[in-house]
């Protein structure tokens, strides 16, 4: 029986097909979705926050980008990924949820988000194959583990990546 | 600074306090507004892992709508009132003296009345709690959102992620009681305005546990 894996808010879990990885209800979160087609084997971390070294205090390297990405590698590597350049990178989220006062530089986060993901990405030499990010709209995601395909859903669509 | 795993019951108890005379407030507030009785709960304090925040209000991909307010001042905090779409629809029709059921989508307008109930729910709030512990504070313009729990609730949870790995809520509900109308209301406070509102009311981190 295939499983649904639930990944909650600065979590991060790896399964393999025919399972399926979700998250939901991503606002300014982003949720990075890894997959190996070859070995058919993903995982998905939810990060709220672009830089560890903003942390006073935290034990989870899976809340924030510059760690949450190394670490889906890394477990990925564990499950049995051999080639990390055929690993497609997809990502969802990073919204402004609450757009008129974008202004409030604290609700930026969402962008800060997105670009503490690219950026590790490049670092890490990952490719991002696609993405939804930005906008105002919370969205919920699940990777397909047999495909590699990612359905974005929000309040009103829903789209594949 | 302080964290989570610092509080003791005393905290608590004060937190939860805090919610009470600031929820009561806010709920008179509101009852002059639409000249209704208003009823509360017995405020609720909780500190749960990030990761399941969104189960206690019924699923992260619940659709609500969403008031969010930012608190400035010595104490800086989040503010959050949360509606089921219909309980908002019927907010509004009551706000805007309608017959039940008029409202059916979330217009220009109908965030305006929205949004004031927060401001003026917000205002009631932070009175109290400024007479309560001396502290100022401002809050700002209210936002609104209609979309999924879970995502509102990021929004407002994000800075805590950089004190710990726990969400502190103070929530209080409150219903109308002729009409289905239950709405939280979360107060979230920023990573060290903890500290400070614990210590104005003379319960600071040196306090027995």
């Amino acid at each position: 029986m295939p499983e649904i894996v639930r990944v909650g808010m600065a979590e991060l879990k790896t399964a393999k097909a025919p399972d399926k990885i979700v998250t939901l209800g991503l606002g300014s979160c982003i949720g990075v979705c890894a997959y190996d087609a070859i070995s058919k084997i993903g995982g998905m971390v939810h990060v709220m926050l672009p830089d560890s070294s903003l942390a006073i205090e935290s034990t989870n390297p899976a809340k924030f980008a510059d760690t949450g990405v190394p670490l889906l590698l890394q477990e990925l590597k564990q499950q049995g990924v051999i080639t990390i350049e055929n690993i497609i990178i997809k990502i969802v989220g990073g919204a402004e949820m609450f757009a008129a006062s974008s202004k409030d530089t604290h609700l930026g986060v969402g962008a800060r988000n997105i670009l503490a993901v690219e950026e590790t990405c490049q670092e890490l030499n990952l490719t991002i194959s696609a993405k939804s990010v930005g906008g105002n709209a919370g969205k919920s995601i699940t990777l397909n583990l047999e495909t590699g395909i990612v359905e974005v859903k929000s309040m009103n669509t829903i789209f594949v990546l | 600074m302080f964290i989570m795993k610092d509080l003791g019951q005393s905290h608590f108890d004060v937190l939860k306090e805090i919610g009470n005379i600031g929820a009561g407030n806010a709920a008179t507030a509101l009852s002059q507004l639409i000249s209704q009785k208003i009823e509360m709960t017995v405020p609720n304090v909780s500190i749960m892992p990030f990761g399941s925040v969104s189960d206690i209000l019924g699923g992260a991909e619940r659709e609500v709508a969403g008031v969010y307010l930012r608190v400035f001042g010595d104490a800086p905090s989040k503010i959050v009132f949360l509606f089921s779409v219909q309980e908002a629809y019927s907010l509004v029709d009551m706000i805007l003296h309608c017959p039940a059921g008029t409202t059916q989508e979330f217009g220009d307008f109908e965030q305006s009345a929205l949004k004031e109930i927060g401001n003026i729910m917000t205002g009631a709030y932070l009175h109290a709690l400024t007479k309560l512990t001396g502290l100022h504070q401002l809050s700002s313009v209210p936002s609104f959102a209609c979309d999924m729990v879970g995502a509102i609730m990021n929004t407002a949870l994000t800075d805590l992620g950089m004190i710990g790995d726990y969400a502190l809520l103070i929530e209080t509900q409150f219903s109308l009681v002729e009409r289905e109308i239950n709405g939280h209301f979360f107060l979230v406070p920023d990573p060290g305005s903890l500290e400070i509102i614990l210590g104005a009311l003379g319960v600071g981190s040196s306090c027995q546990k």
